[in-house]
């Protein structure tokens, strides 16, 4: 669905398959080939599936239609919580929390990312597996870890107010204890992780587009941004998609580095949806909130992931 | 990815012109200037990913009485730090936990979803797209939508803080990646390979261990690195399933130590030195399997 079949080079001819269904279907399945004996192969992990996602899904949005400290009775209270989600500015806050966040983790490092892949030489470069490990070095390490090294970086007298002072721009501000700056300060860790990962996607989708296209639009007078607009840009869509798919939805149901850096503060200004849920069920008593949170962050992603693909799949205009 | 040569294959077909033949002849001045700054932009790039890590580990080796200030050389270099570490965070029982977490994770993963696989992308059978988007559904899905009932059901079977309670949802919400991985792979295998098989009189047991299975350790491996890689630095489960110190793993009590004891900063950069090397090294050894999985785009939880 949302996985891009185009970007898994070595397993290819995906779309061999459906073709293959296709006949099979018409002419019946071949005398003596297993068909039943498929369920068995199912059952352990459709099992645990059903135990530990599909009805732990079911019971969050039952959750969400009741009041519930954790402890004592629920009471049921409708769509009580959703019209919260809706009217209550601090919960509407988080959403808007997100969506800044989007920015830095998606928009900011997909940009940057097609930027460089359009200014750069479209030939294959050299040494090109060892830029690929250290730009993927953040993919690999836990966010706790990344967390301990940026909170450094952010700290009064850390690398950031370093940085700056070289510019003069040292202003001794402890970024993520800032009511203005701690959301970007996260942001900027969010952008940081996926502009490698997007430099290399792009990066060597380029090169798999057709030479030949681009002497042609050179012969037709095209300048840069037509040659961008009009070749690179097209013949990269599955890998955008992809970068979309990873970078936007992380940035929607982020927890991790909110937690470990600021836990939501200072006040809420960085209190987002992944945060909020497990502060609401695990820290104040509000599971049936909390639940209710995780079932429009839910909907959320899945629209979002859906709208990804079906961008991928568009014909080219 | 691709190799440069794959890479180059669709010019070689289709440019059909010498010219468009890499290395055929030598490069022209503005290729060279072109790709002296794409050297330049990945570089700067490189340092950029590489220094937050950098500072982290110059940290892990500073002396006792020298403080975190930006980026700065140890004074002399302490690898009491990581013996401190080690002790204070009680780290070994933290890795020990990582670790039985991660072999069984890894394991149990890569069994159902090679069988599961093999079911969805070898076999046809009545309910199969169903059952199919069952999965999937698990592939979008944030963890976050299952967190909350999970503690509290897990709590009323007195799984929380037992390792049986992190393992089984963490595989079971590692399965619907693995299922769609072992699919794809299942599907671009020839069915004539499959139907062979099965006319020599082999069943669709022996059709996958024999002659399937090991055409699809490429597949397998990618899909073990990253499960491993998701179940070592997995937190928001560890976190919340596992609160008792004697079964926590790394991510969750190094994270919980963090917010308690941000004081000792050369002993908290040691201890996440010593949490990342096992990752490290699956990283370092099995690189471009790690970087296929990442970059299909799939979504863990």
């Amino acid at each position: 669905m949302v996985l891009n079949t185009a970007v898994l080079p070595p397993q290819a001819p995906a779309s061999i398959a459906p073709a293959a269904r296709r006949r099979g279907r018409s002419r019946g399945t071949a005398p003596g080939e297993p068909r039943l004996v498929a369920y068995l192969y199912l059952v352990p992990a459709l099992l645990m599936v059903v135990v530990f996602v599909l009805l732990p899904v079911l019971h969050t949005v039952y959750l969400s239609l009741v009041k519930w400290d954790g402890v004592t009775a629920a009471t049921f209270v409708g769509l009580g919580n959703y019209v919260d989600i809706l009217t209550d500015p601090q919960l509407r806050a988080l959403f808007l929390h997100s969506l800044e966040l989007v920015f830095f983790f998606a928009v900011l490092p997909i940009s940057l990312g097609l930027l460089i892949t359009a200014l750069l030489s479209r030939r294959a470069v050299r040494g090109m597996t060892f830029y690929r490990s250290i730009l993927f070095l953040p993919q690999v390490v836990s966010m706790v870890v990344i967390a301990v090294a940026w909170q450094w970086i952010y700290a009064q007298d850390g690398v950031a107010n370093q940085l700056l002072g070289l510019i003069g721009l040292d202003r001794g501000i402890a970024w993520l204890g800032d009511f203005t700056w701690a959301l970007p300060a996260i942001g900027i860790v969010g952008a940081w992780l996926s502009t490698g990962l997007c430099m290399v996607l792009f990066l060597s989708g380029v090169q798999k587009i057709d030479t030949s296209l681009y002497e042609a639009a050179r012969l037709d007078g095209a300048n840069a941004w037509q040659e961008f607009r009009h070749i690179t840009l097209p013949g990269l869509r599955a890998e955008i998609a992809v970068a979309l798919t990873l970078t936007v939805v992380g940035a929607l149901k982020s927890f991790d580095v909110v937690y470990l850096l600021t836990k939501g503060g200072p006040g809420t200004s960085t209190a987002v949806p992944g945060y909020e849920i497990f502060a609401r069920a695990f820290g104040r008593g509000e599971a049936g909130s909390a639940a209710s949170l995780a079932v429009v962050l839910t909907v959320i992603i899945f629209v979002v992931s859906i709208a990804i693909s079906r961008f991928s799949k568009e014909p080219e205009v | 990815m691709t190799s440069p040569a794959a890479a180059a294959a669709p010019r070689l077909t289709t440019g059909g012109r010498p010219t468009a033949i890499p290395k055929s002849r030598p490069a022209t001045p503005r290729e060279r200037l072109s790709s002296l700054t794409t050297h330049i932009a990945l570089i700067v790039f490189s340092v950029i990913a590489f220094l937050p890590f950098f500072s982290m580990f110059l940290v892990s080796l500073y002396p006792a009485d020298q403080p975190a200030v930006g980026i700065a050389l140890p004074r002399e270099l302490n690898f009491g730090n990581y013996a401190r570490a080690w002790d204070v965070t009680n780290f070994a029982t933290l890795m020990t936990s990582s670790a039985i977490v991660a072999l069984v994770v890894v394991p149990l993963g890569t069994i159902l979803c090679i069988l599961t696989g093999y079911a969805f992308g070898a076999m046809r059978f009545p309910g199969r797209n169903l059952l199919f988007f069952t999965f999937l559904f698990g592939l979008l899905m944030p963890f976050e939508a299952t967190i909350v009932p999970l503690y509290y059901d897990l709590r009323a079977f007195g799984l929380v803080n037992t390792y049986a309670g992190l393992i089984l949802p963490e595989t079971a919400l590692f399965l619907s990646f693995g299922t769609f991985w072992m699919r794809a792979h299942f599907l671009s295998t020839p069915r004539a390979l499959v139907e062979a098989a099965r006319i020599d009189g082999a069943n669709s047991w022996q059709t996958l261990w024999r002659v399937l299975l090991p055409s699809a350790w490429p597949a397998i491996t990618t899909m073990m690195v990253l499960f491993f890689i998701w179940s070592w630095n997995e937190f928001l489960l560890a976190l919340v399933l596992m609160t008792d110190k004697s079964v926590q793993t790394a991510p969750a009590g190094l994270g919980l130590f963090i917010g308690e004891h941000t004081k000792d900063s050369s002993g908290l950069a040691a201890a996440a030195v010593l949490m990342s090397i096992p990752c490290l090294i699956v990283y370092v050894v099995l690189q471009r399997h790690f970087i296929r999985g990442v970059t299909s785009g799939s979504v863990k939880g």
